[in-house]
């Protein structure tokens, strides 16, 4: 039986433009209205391009961005409401993974003292950090010598690895991935994947997996969120969303994946322009400009997400 | 087809507080007339040293040190430094992976691209204007006229991209190398950057050295594909039977890697350990140690390239007892 350990319900992140001081205030809306929840052993896949907003949704969980409104449940408890002290007590049990771990780590400690750095902000009595970052070292498949290394000794994929150890080290029940394997090479991503999922199984975490690579969502996650402009477009079963997309937007996204079968029968539609500001949305249905199928309801009314067929989808035309 | 560029043993070196670094060790390649020939690895594989290696444009610390690339038949190994500035741009033109890096901040669009046409042909003023709007139409920028007097921090990524691709064909160059020029863009953007390519190549009857470590963008675009690993070649081969039937275990342990040919499989296979940097390569087969299929012979001794059929060779000491050495 599945148990929802984390939901998000419509949070919003606005943030405030530069304007003149004639002008009312100019808002970026980065993320507008986002729900979806988080299962216990589940792989939650957040696609979206760049500027999307799919990182601004991670670090909204975390609240290391604030969002504007909306709540954030976890354990019963609004996170968005919670103190600083009670916060940090959630982190313990939220943790996140970014994805570069050279700029994530500071270059002067070693990684004794990065991985313990997690152990003392939350108080964990000194006499147990010795055997709890062997444990994990060792659980991220490294051995205890790289405990007296620094992080510029190390290849990218141990970095991440090691960035995944500090995650880990306080045991959390989640764990936000943001890009983790988009700065690797391809016979070191699979590694690392691997280890994501083998962590996974042993320690019983869910991830909340945010990544612009839809072959890479598609091996790990559960079930796949699209974002566009700030907006949940369509959330599904991953193998609903890969094979049959209802939004418009995933259609695209899905055929526009490099095929690496050369007898695939390539069906591809290609966008037209770029991805609007989104200082400046398109009115509607913001992804209408861009939409092969628009309609003229789709150029003045927003869709609302809605469930179709046993998922959600943001379309008037499904 | 006949031979566009031929490459020979091309080594290059870079220079090191412990002697010379071997980074590209003895590369062969040929591009023929009017094919899309892919460069695939992993980074660090020598794959971009290569490509700078044929335009000449290493820095001062990297040389040449044996081997030849012959394009129409002469060397460019020996060329002059002004004699490479003809070939640049108008012969041979490439487009880098970082748009953003790799315009000039300060100047605006019409310029940048003005320069490079004036620098080859005869053309000023009104006329060199309509070429370059012309250029930008063919790169598929709307609104050319307008985009004609913007700078580049005004573009988007896939915007700065198509400038770098109207640039890179301004004086109808023989031969494009692009240096991964999808990498730093989003897929959709991605997608039609490639259809760009693929319909200038035929437009302007060009030939394209595309480097990158995205296999299907190798699947979409190439014709015949070079695997590089540690510097050297290690199989060449056409697409089809790079994806279906590899021959090298690295190569066969990048296609397995991939997490998009994995369907269904819940792990991932992959290569253990990690590319090796200059220093260390192994006196045998550089890729022994992260081999499943490893024998003693892999640990000692340097396998050449085998000859496997017409179309594919193969650096691997698997496939020595079948066919001789070229």
């Amino acid at each position: 039986m599945t148990t929802t350990l984390l939901e998000l319900k419509s949070v919003e992140k606005k943030f405030a433009a530069k304007s003149a001081w004639f002008q009312s205030k100019q808002f970026v809306h980065a993320v507008n209205g986002v729900s979806f929840e988080l299962n216990e052993r589940e792989t939650i896949g957040i696609v979206g391009e760049s500027g999307c907003g799919k990182s601004t949704t991670g670090r909204c969980v975390l609240r290391l961005i604030e969002p504007t409104s909306g709540e954030v449940i976890f354990q019963g408890k609004d996170i968005t409401k919670l103190n600083k002290n009670e916060i940090n007590q959630i982190r313990k049990n939220i943790q996140m993974v970014f994805q570069d771990p050279m700029a994530s780590m500071n270059p002067k400690l070693t990684i004794r003292e990065i991985l313990s750095e997690p152990l003392i902000a939350h108080k964990i009595p000194r006499s147990e950090h010795e055997k709890l970052l062997s444990e994990t070292v060792k659980l991220v498949g490294l051995s205890e010598n790289y405990l007296a290394r620094f992080p510029h000794e190390m290849s990218g994929g141990q970095r991440q690895r090691i960035g995944i150890a500090r995650a880990i080290i306080l045991k959390p029940k989640i764990v936000i991935l943001d890009e983790p394997v988009s700065a690797l090479d391809v016979s070191v991503q699979s590694q690392i994947l691997n280890l994501l999922q083998d962590l996974q199984e042993e320690l019983g975490l869910s991830y909340l997996f945010i990544s612009h690579d839809l072959g890479v969502v598609e091996h790990v996650a559960h079930r796949v969120g699209v974002m566009y402009l700030g907006e949940m477009v369509e959330i599904a079963n991953k193998e609903e969303l890969f094979e049959n997309p209802l939004h418009p937007y995933t259609k695209a996204l899905i055929s526009a994946i490099p095929k690496t079968d050369p007898d695939e029968v390539k069906e591809r539609i290609t966008l037209k322009g770029e991805l609007p500001s989104p200082s400046n949305p398109p009115t509607g249905c913001k992804f209408h400009p861009r939409c092969i199928f628009a309609q003229d309801i789709c150029k003045t009314s927003k869709p609302e997400i809605r469930e179709v067929e046993g998922r959600k989808v943001a379309c008037h035309l499904v | 087809m006949s031979n566009l560029l031929v490459v020979n043993g091309l080594t290059t070196q870079f220079e090191s507080k412990n002697g010379p670094l071997t980074v590209v060790d003895g590369v062969d390649f040929t591009l023929k007339k009017g094919e899309v020939l892919g460069l695939v690895g992993e980074s660090g594989c020598g794959k971009s040293v290569t490509s700078l290696s044929i335009l000449q444009l290493l820095d001062k610390y990297g040389k040449i040190s044996s081997g030849e690339v012959l394009y129409e038949n002469t060397n460019l190994v020996n060329k002059t430094e002004k004699e490479m500035k003809k070939i640049r741009g108008k012969e041979i033109s490439m487009i880098f992976q970082d748009p953003m890096n790799s315009l000039n901040p300060v100047l605006t669009i019409g310029k940048q691209i003005g320069e490079v046409i004036e620098k080859h042909e005869k053309v000023k003023g009104a006329k060199l204007k309509q070429k370059v709007v012309d250029l930008l139409n063919l790169g598929g920028i709307p609104r050319a006229d307008e985009i004609f007097h913007e700078y580049p921090h005004r573009l988007s990524g896939g915007m700065k991209q198509r400038v770098m691709i109207a640039m890179a064909i301004a004086c109808n160059p023989t031969m494009l190398i692009a240096d991964e020029p999808t990498t730093a863009l989003d897929v959709t953007i991605q997608a039609q950057i490639l259809d760009l390519l693929r319909s200038l190549k035929d437009e302007l009857d060009m030939s394209i050295l595309l480097i990158t470590h995205d296999l299907g963008v190798v699947a979409e675009m190439c014709d015949r594909v070079v695997v590089m690993y540690a510097g050297q070649v290690v199989e060449t081969t056409d697409t089809r039977t790079l994806l279906r039937n590899p021959r090298h275990p690295y190569t066969e342990g990048l296609i397995q890697a991939t997490p998009h040919q994995s369907k269904g499989k819940s792990r991932l296979k992959s290569i253990v350990g990690q590319v090796p940097t200059p220093d260390q390569y192994s006196p045998g087969c550089r890729f022994a140690d992260r081999c499943p299929k490893a024998m003693d012979i892999c640990q000692s001794n340097v396998p050449p390239l085998f000859e496997i059929d017409g179309q594919t060779s193969c650096r691997c000491w698997l496939y020595e007892m079948k066919e001789e050495v070229i």
